[in-house]
């Protein structure tokens, strides 16, 4: 671990990597430009985005505040029409005209969704009629085209289309004969409430069935209390109506279930022992109406936390309690939630620690990434059919397998979390997110018996998909439940030249039970521009799409080749990209490291990737942290994801109310984004990164006493306490400030990220440094280094 | 015309190839239909899976009776298509049962392509080899 002793800047900087004295003025989206017209190329007409920089010359390439996403160069009466980039983004905004050109360009072809993301304002339509074109099935979107007042023309498969009589008379401005007028046709995102034939059978009512781990290590963390806490405290909020259903299922070495019938004067426990062949001790009452049966489910809450606390059992029957589950709850469908707390030891899906603790830090291939057995994914499959998603929650301070465990979830369409090390008495920051978390979790939007079809228009087509669902047919993705955090890529092709076509467009439909038993039906569309000139596709890259997909990608690779190979492809596609700009979109040869400046920030996402801990080798990072974390690659959205790949750091000891934004009468400061390199930081400072799922606020040796006493109430530096994780609510005016920032920075994700206070000699520090990616370790490049490779690899 | 064990060998591979190419042609028509959304890709994996061991030992099985008949060229034209079986058969998914089919990777499209130009191929060996076998087959039995 490299330790520098700080107040001297790093290394003298290199020959010919000077510091530009004013950064660039951040990136405000490309000119909107026709494509034709940017591929012209003049160099006073060339727009922001194809601005050459010169990475090893300019320094500072990150912008004030977060990087804005592109704009596609539509005309501006079809672009406000068009998909939110939260909900929905492309790798490439100009799609390219053919295969072999999109090959040329060595970039990938993508899209990310957010489908299911809360929005605030969600036009929803009742209508007798969901007004669909004949052939492809698409639903009426912004960018179809009328041909007249009674005919439309599809914008995927260019079918004309009878407009349907209904359909003429618009509700909203009560007039007649302007379809275009119709909230269909005005927004991009819309929902519609389905009639029956959208459903295979009757929508099924919300039912939640809780799986808990009573095994003596189990009780030993505390996680109990916890739940059951977070239970009594949100029964009522649980999202559902009056058929609500709930039910609870505890495990060590046999498996318990519970009585809950009306009319019971306390809970019933039923011990089946027989693991091999597992039965439902009785048909009905194990899962009760919620509303019905409230104060029997309020008491076993209240009852549970004790009932195992004498409990000597170490063994856990992980498998016959998820086969118990699935039997329960496979006449209904639903969700269920398993708590677990270390290996699973007996009955079907035992597994084995398969971890090498001298391996951690291998500098070659690791090893026991793909499942160990396959009891899992198996069960998962039987779950998808049945419509049960199962949410795996593990809170272990052992290796677990969770490249194993987490199959259950991964195509059950259910979520992974993972709290390592959990312990109510050591681990408080972990108890903290682990409530935090809970509460979301519990009361977040749920949708039912799901699926998803993406569809394009005719000529592009989708190849592989990436997130926790299952694909039941080329286009179709089974999700038996479907939550708001979810996010999902696809990777497309061009298998048809997309000639004659100026546009072409992307439609997400999400079909969906509600909570309340609604058939629903949420609709994106996405319209984009088609373009035949490299330099075009090159000025609409997204770069942080283009690596949240190339990261999807490249833990496919690590888990079906090597991690060796995986990391090896991502540095190609830096390379591959870059020298493909350099030789056939550069109009003018210079020197150093050339990349458009909608480029400029790929070589540094991917060496961040690159360290990351699902990517690195070299440090000893623990197979279940580095499972986790490229299950999160997969499953997380994009704008949830950047802050994971590339943490934001900012200097917060001087935090002023310049450039603030104003959001619900609250000012929040909005600080410079620094490199992340220990260049930027400095004793007499303190120092805030944002890491997605952790923040840590690192305080010089010699910050300003003003700081520490109005905003972390303590005199002096020694007397910060080692393991800080809250800020005390101080009257004055910084403490309200920062607070106020770094509030704003948790609404931005639905995960709650633990502050961790950091001095010169926290156990935390190494954490801290390994995210300044722009640094050297011993066994990984510096941010230049990383640059010259590239560059010679480019000039081969 | 004499009944050599060779002869007798050809006369059962040209039975078991035709075993061989009805396997080459499920396959095919399975594919297509998991392409054209006609059935699901848990259903149709688990008719696929226990008819993979089955062809391979069926070609094992002759290739050892030719081994044992010292019918050296014959041989030789199946040891490639024996390594290969072999190799796919070591690089499968992790499966508690047997087979090379896994549904939750099925519908990529690479991996669709490619088994669906696996079905194609080995039902033109199949053929080709029918036909050898049958020259095979009166050759022997013809020179004596």
């Amino acid at each position: 671990m490299l330790h520098l002793p700080m107040g001297h800047s790093y290394p003298s900087l290199p020959p010919g990597y000077q510091k530009m004295g004013i950064p660039p003025s951040p990136l405000a989206g490309p000119v909107q430009l026709t494509p034709s017209m940017a591929g012209l190329s003049l160099q006073s007409q060339t727009p922001e985005a194809l601005r050459v920089v010169n990475l090893l010359q300019e320094r500072n390439i990150l912008p004030h505040g977060a990087v804005p996403p592109p704009t596609p160069c539509l005309p501006q009466d079809l672009q406000k029409f068009n998909c939110s980039p939260e909900v929905f983004r492309c790798t490439l905004t100009s799609i390219p005209q053919t295969q072999s050109l999109l090959n040329k360009a060595k970039l990938p072809l993508g899209l990310l969704l957010h489908p299911f993301k809360d929005l605030s304002q969600l036009p929803v339509v009742t209508s007798s009629t969901i007004v669909r074109c004949r052939t492809c099935r698409t639903y009426i979107n912004p960018f179809v085209t009328f041909l007249d007042q009674k005919r439309w023309k599809c914008n995927l498969c260019y079918r004309v289309n009878d407009v349907p009589e209904e359909f003429m008379y618009n509700p909203v401005t009560r007039s007649y004969g302007e379809p275009h007028k119709r909230p269909e046709v005005q927004s991009p995102t819309i929902e519609f409430i389905a009639p029956s034939e959208y459903m295979l059978r009757p929508p099924q009512p919300a039912v939640y069935l809780f799986v808990l781990d009573v095994s003596h290590n189990a009780v030993e963390t505390g996680y109990l209390d916890v739940v059951c806490q977070s239970l009594l405290d949100n029964l009522n909020s649980l999202p559902g109506d009056a058929r609500t259903k709930i039910g609870f299922i505890t495990f060590d070495s046999t498996i318990h279930f519970y009585n809950l019938q009306e009319g019971l004067s306390q809970p019933q426990m039923l011990v089946v022992s027989d693991i091999e062949d597992i039965f439902i001790p009785t048909p009905d009452s194990l899962l009760v109406n919620l509303s019905e049966c409230k104060e029997l489910v309020q008491d076993l809450l209240k009852a549970l936390p004790q009932m195992f606390n004498k409990t000597m059992e170490t063994h856990s029957a992980l498998g016959p309690a998820l086969q118990a589950a699935y039997k329960l709850l496979s006449p209904t469908g639903g969700r269920a939630s398993v708590f677990q707390t270390q290996l699973p030891t007996l009955g079907a899906g035992a597994l084995k620690s398969r971890e090498d603790p001298n391996q951690r830090a291998s500098a070659k291939d690791i090893q026991h990434l793909t499942p160990a057995t396959d009891f899992y994914k198996k069960l998962a499959l039987d779950c998808s059919g049945q419509q049960v998603a199962v949410d795996l929650f593990l809170l272990s301070g052992q290796y677990c397998d969770l490249a194993s465990l987490g199959c259950i979830s991964r195509f059950s369409a259910g979520s992974v979390y993972y709290y390592p090390s959990y312990h109510h008495q050591h681990n408080p920051s972990q108890v903290e997110r682990f409530q935090k978390d809970l509460k979301r979790y519990l009361t977040r939007k749920i949708g039912f018996e799901a699926v998803m079809r993406i569809r394009c228009t005719k000529g592009l087509s989708i190849h592989t998909f990436h997130g926790n669902f299952f694909v039941r047919s080329t286009d179709l993705l089974s999700l038996p439940n479907v939550n708001p955090d979810a996010g999902f890529a696809v990777q497309m092709s061009i298998e048809e030249n997309l000639l004659d076509m100026q546009m072409v467009s992307f439609q997400a439909a999400l079909l969906y039970t509600s909570s309340k038993g609604e058939r629903r039906i949420r609709v994106h569309t996405m319209c984009l521009p088609v373009v035949n000139s490299l330099s075009d596709i090159f000025a609409g890259a997204d770069v942080q799409a283009i690596t949240g997909l190339l990261a999807s990608m490249a833990v496919d690779r690590s888990v079906t080749a090597s991690l060796c190979d995986a990391r090896d492809a991502l540095t190609n596609a830096v390379i591959d990209s870059l020298a493909t700009y350099r030789s056939s979109v550069l109009t003018i040869q210079q020197a150093g490291l050339l990349a458009p400046s909608c480029l400029r920030l790929f070589p540094l996402y991917i060496l961040a990737l690159l360290k990351q801990k699902a990517f690195r080798t070299g440090t000893s990072t623990r197979l279940d942290d580095r499972v986790f974390a490229m299950y999160q690659l997969k499953y997380q959205p994009l704008s949830y994801l950047m802050p994971m790949i590339h943490p934001v750091l900012y200097r917060v000891d001087d935090l002023t109310d310049e450039g603030a934004l104003n959001i619900n009468d609250r000012t929040i400061p909005q600080p410079r984004v620094l490199q992340l390199s220990v260049e930027k930081l400095s004793r007499e400072g303190a120092f805030l990164m944002d890491a997605g799922l952790v923040i840590f606020l690192w305080i010089g040796r010699n910050c300003s006493s003003s700081f520490l006493s109005q905003v972390l109430g303590v005199p002096n530096y020694s007397a910060v306490p080692q393991n800080m994780t809250r800020l005390p609510e101080l009257d004055t005016a910084e403490s309200v400030r920062f607070r106020a920032f770094i509030g704003w920075l948790r609404e931005q994700r639905p995960f709650y990220p633990v502050l961790h206070v950091i001095r010169e000699e926290s156990q935390l520090k190494p954490s801290f440094m390994q995210n300044m990616i722009e640094d050297r370790t011993e066994s990984a490049l510096s941010y230049y280094e990383f640059l010259l490779h590239l560059q010679q690899q480019i000039s081969k | 015309m004499a009944f050599t064990f060779a002869a007798f060998c050809y006369m059962l591979a040209l039975l078991l190839t035709a075993a061989l190419i009805f396997f080459a042609i499920w396959h095919i028509i399975a594919f297509d239909e998991l392409k054209t959304d006609y059935k699901n890709p848990i259903d149709q994996c688990n008719t696929l899976n226990p008819l993979v061991l089955p062809e391979y030992l069926i070609h094992v099985f002759f290739c050892v009776m030719f081994l044992c008949a010292t019918e050296w060229l014959t041989l030789g034209l199946n040891m490639p298509l024996l390594a290969y079986h072999v190799w796919r058969y070591m690089s499968r998914p992790v499966m508690s049962g047997p087979g090379l089919y896994d549904p939750t990777t099925i519908m990529n499209a690479d991996i669709l392509a490619y088994c669906q130009k696996e079905g194609w191929c080995k039902l033109a060996f199949y053929l080709l080899s029918f036909f050898y076998y049958l020259y095979g087959m009166i050759y022997v039995l013809v020179s004596s």
